[in-house]
């Protein structure tokens, strides 16, 4: 199966798409032979599912073209793309779980009988396609009694019963177990051999040493390289995703920490309860936790924060053990929290900069008791509007009509006003513009020099690497590998993070 | 502040054309009654208003009215109670009601909706079973408790009197204003009902808030219950308080609370409560309007309301994104 022996199946030739400025693919082209397992691959916002949304429909591209056969097709909505025979399968699976087996498979297109469904059609075809994923289930049972590997395989029986000839999957196994992972193999080895494509996005390299026959590699949405079935290992594609250009616009001096602030013993996070986590980060050092998502990092966060109660363990602010039930000990003590999902846990959008700003320090200042000290409000938030240069034509101007960046600078603005010890944030520059980036880098900065114990989740490698005094990886629920300034490399983080074992002396492993 | 002035024009536009339509609207019983019938339902408008304003519900406030207004005078007259005892019982079932609802929404983590909906079965239910569906009514007794109700305070130098419902409601009204933009309570309540999960990121006990705002909307449908049997003089278990919690939510929403959660000011919801009574005014008195259309008059005229504050906001969003993009 390789390439010069048949024509591709399906070819993306130069596709591009644009969101509101940024350009999420950049020329990318794939090509994909009949009957063949291809995998795609690359780092968080590499552009895979952007990719895959055009190739299934979801999205149209702004440029390029898609060829099935050699004949130009346009795939303007999901069902153009299954009257192609592109199906994909979402990571989070799409079944109705109160209806049944058959059901779910004809969904939409259940045949009829005097205008009545005709269930024995459904339940007799139904059970021919799930054959053909080697399910042995009946077909009238419930979607919500199965478990979750068997779940999947409807959707790909579902899939089949469209007459999909090629199957987009996208992180297949994130949910599954390793009997699972190992059953869908199988499955896909049978597809395989009857001729069914197979488009596979995966984190998990090991999963695509053991079953993809070429990989397609995407770096910030352009094509970084492709992989034949004799090329294809952990470390060539680990190379491949994280490239050679390092730009290092923001080299952080080291320095040298003091005293831990932060102590986390033993915590187990209802996500990963089977990982105890202990970490520490000392007075004006910066940690970086990297890895891929869904490896635990927010979980994590949210725990050490009191956001969510931790199932076990201990966290010890300044010496002080906090109370794990809410997060109100930890802001007491010195701890501030800027979330993942700013619209949604850090800013009141509907609200101006002195109210989403004055928001947590209300309590700390109050006035007999119960009533707002409006004058702190206004000295605090004016203060941090001007120490974060956030640009609004007013305090009560709602935050929702700011900018991505400014908003950012809103909710760490909130926090400072606080004067925290120890400052958790989670991607602290997503979605902002480089020049608000380079702010809260140089913010960054001037807290750690401070003093203040900085932790902070990035998926973005850069900013990982050239932020962290020291960086800490993981890897499904558990902290894979610790790395110190001098041995962050794309390289060693991305290896850790997709489930390497810490190999050179250079690597200091956690669980050794 | 222009949202207030928009409903308050509301106000004055209807009470003009109601006193060009009929004769009969600006007399002084006309007046006075208008009044106290708006100042009663204002004081509802004003507990349905926080729970509102928390992004909640309360449903059960008629069937609240219902309860008090039957169980007050059936231990005064039945049971011979001493007023003192009377009152504080009174005050605690409402207590104990807006709490256990707050318990339940927020540590029981069911929807508002359901939870106010069964109070409204299971109050009313609970009143006909205790006093066996029997009118409650004082026997022309009580008179020194009544004047809360139907006294009035005389303005010197004329034969004209603020009834006493008005100034409790701008007692209550003020309190309200104070909690609501002057405290630190009022302010986490505002600030849950438009981000809940952002409220508790920055370390606020959101469960404490929510319920304090049933137990506010409990304490004061138990007050409304009080000063309407009061007024009237007896209490009918099978339909006294019936829709009345419709009406206190249609005030709190005209006066600008959002189902939404996060918006609303207190004055806006009184006069919201006003319009409502007197628009019920309008259709008795003005012979033009049958009086069986009543209800198809009064949502006509929140719907109008909603809409145009919507369409208000639209344009307030549009002016107010162009300003951001200016300053950056």
């Amino acid at each position: 199966m390789t390439e010069s022996s048949a024509p591709p199946f399906l070819q993306a030739c130069d596709l591009t798409k644009r969101f509101s400025g940024v350009t999420a693919l950049d020329r990318v082209s794939l090509s994909v032979a009949k009957g063949e397992v291809h995998a795609v691959i690359g780092e968080n916002g590499a552009g895979k599912s952007t990719l895959m949304k055009i190739l299934a429909g979801v999205q149209p591209q702004d440029d390029g073209n898609i060829f099935i056969e050699g004949k130009s097709v346009t795939l303007g909505g999901v069902d153009k793309a299954l009257g192609e025979g592109i199906a994909l399968i979402h990571q989070e699976l799409n079944l109705a779980d109160n209806l049944d087996v058959g059901s779910n498979i004809f969904l939409g297109r259940e045949p009829t009988e005097y205008g009545f469904i005709n269930k024995k059609k459904i339940h007799a075809d139904a059970q021919r396609f799930l054959q053909m994923v080697g399910l042995e289930i009946d077909s009238r049972t419930l979607v919500e009694n199965l478990p979750i590997g068997v779940q999947q395989m409807v959707e790909i029986a579902k899939a089949l019963s469209v007459n999909a000839r090629v199957l987009i999957m996208d992180e297949p196994t994130s949910s599954l177990s390793q009997l699972e992972t190992e059953e869908l193999f199988r499955v896909i080895a049978t597809l395989k051999s009857q001729g069914v494509t197979i488009l596979y996005i995966s984190h998990r390299l090991f999963e695509i040493e053991t079953i993809a026959d070429r990989v397609t590699i995407l770096r910030d949405g352009k094509n970084a390289g492709r992989l034949q079935k004799e090329e294809i290992s952990h470390e060539a594609m680990v190379e491949a995703m994280v490239g050679r250009d390092i730009s290092q616009f923001y080299a952080r001096e080291s320095s040298e920490p003091g005293d831990p602030l932060l102590l986390v013993e033993q915590l187990r996070t209802e996500a990963w309860p089977q990982h105890a986590i202990d970490l520490q980060v000392r007075e004006g050092e910066m940690v970086g936790i990297a890895g891929l998502v869904g490896a635990g990092r927010t979980e994590l966060l949210r725990a050490i924060f009191g956001i969510d109660a931790a199932l076990a363990g201990k966290v010890i602010v300044a010496k002080q053990e906090l109370n794990r039930h809410n997060c109100r000990s930890a802001i007491d003590a010195g701890m501030a929290m800027v979330p993942e999902d700013r619209k949604g846990e850090g800013l009141i959008l509907e609200t101006g900069t002195r109210d989403n700003i004055g928001l947590p320090g209300l309590d700390r200042h109050r006035l007999a008791g119960c009533f707002v000290n409006f004058s702190q409000e206004r000295i605090d938030s004016q203060k941090m509007s001007r120490e974060m240069q956030i640009k609004t034509p007013s305090d009560w101007q709602p935050v929702q009509y700011l900018s991505g960046g400014n908003q950012q600078k809103v909710v760490i603005g909130k926090w400072l006003s606080m004067d925290p010890t120890v400052l958790l944030l989670d991607e602290p520059t997503r979605g902002v513009d480089i020049g608000a980036k380079q702010e809260i880098y140089r913010l960054m900065e001037e807290l750690a020099a401070k003093g203040v114990a900085i932790l902070f989740v990035s998926s973005e490698m850069e900013e990982v690497i050239s932020m962290s005094d020291r960086v800490m990886v993981m890897h499904e629920g558990r902290i894979s590998g610790e790395l110190s300034r001098e041995n962050a490399s794309e390289e060693s983080i991305m290896h850790l993070a997709t489930g390497g074992q810490v190999k050179d002396s250079s690597l200091k492993g956690i669980d050794e | 502040m222009k949202k207030i002035l928009g409903i308050f024009g509301l106000l004055v536009f209807i009470c003009v054309a109601t006193h060009l339509m009929s004769d009969r609207f600006l007399t002084e019983f006309n007046i006075e009654n208008l009044i106290r019938r708006s100042a009663l339902f204002g004081i509802l408008s004003i507990g349905a208003a926080f729970v509102i304003i928390t992004s909640g519900i309360d449903l059960s406030i008629g069937s609240v009215v219902c309860l008090i207004g039957c169980l007050l005078p059936w231990m005064l007259v039945e049971h011979a109670m001493p007023v003192p005892l009377a009152l504080l019982a009174v005050a605690a079932i409402s207590l104990v009601i807006g709490l256990m609802h707050g318990i339940l929404i927020t540590k029981v983590k069911l929807q508002p909706f359901v939870v106010t909906l069964c109070g409204l079965l299971f109050y009313r239910g609970l009143t006909r079973g205790i006093v066996q569906d029997q009118t409650q009514g004082f026997r022309g007794e009580f008179s020194n408790l009544r004047a809360l109700s139907q006294g009035q305070l005389a303005i010197p130098g004329s034969d004209f009197g603020i009834p006493n419902p008005c100034l409790i409601l701008i007692a209550v009204a003020i309190a309200a204003i104070v909690l609501l933009n002057f405290t630190v309570y009022g302010r986490y309540m505002l600030a849950l009902g438009r981000n809940e999960t952002a409220t508790r990121f920055s370390g606020i006990n959101t469960d404490r808030i929510t319920i304090l705002a049933y137990v506010i909307c409990g304490m004061l449908s138990g007050l409304g219950g009080l000063l309407f049997v009061l007024d009237v003089g007896s209490a009918q278990p099978v339909d006294f308080g019936n829709f009345y919690e419709l009406y206190a939510i249609a005030g709190a929403v005209l006066g600008g609370c959002s189902l939404r959660g996060g918006q609303g000011t207190i004055v806006g919801v009184v006069i919201g409560a006003a319009v409502m009574q007197v628009l019920k005014n309008t259709i008795t008195l003005v012979d033009e309007i049958p009086t069986n259309i009543e209800y198809a008059v009064i949502g006509a005229v929140i719907l109008g309301g909603v809409v145009t504050d919507e369409f208000v906001k639209r344009l307030a969003a549009r002016r107010r994104s162009q300003l951001a993009k200016r300053a950056e």
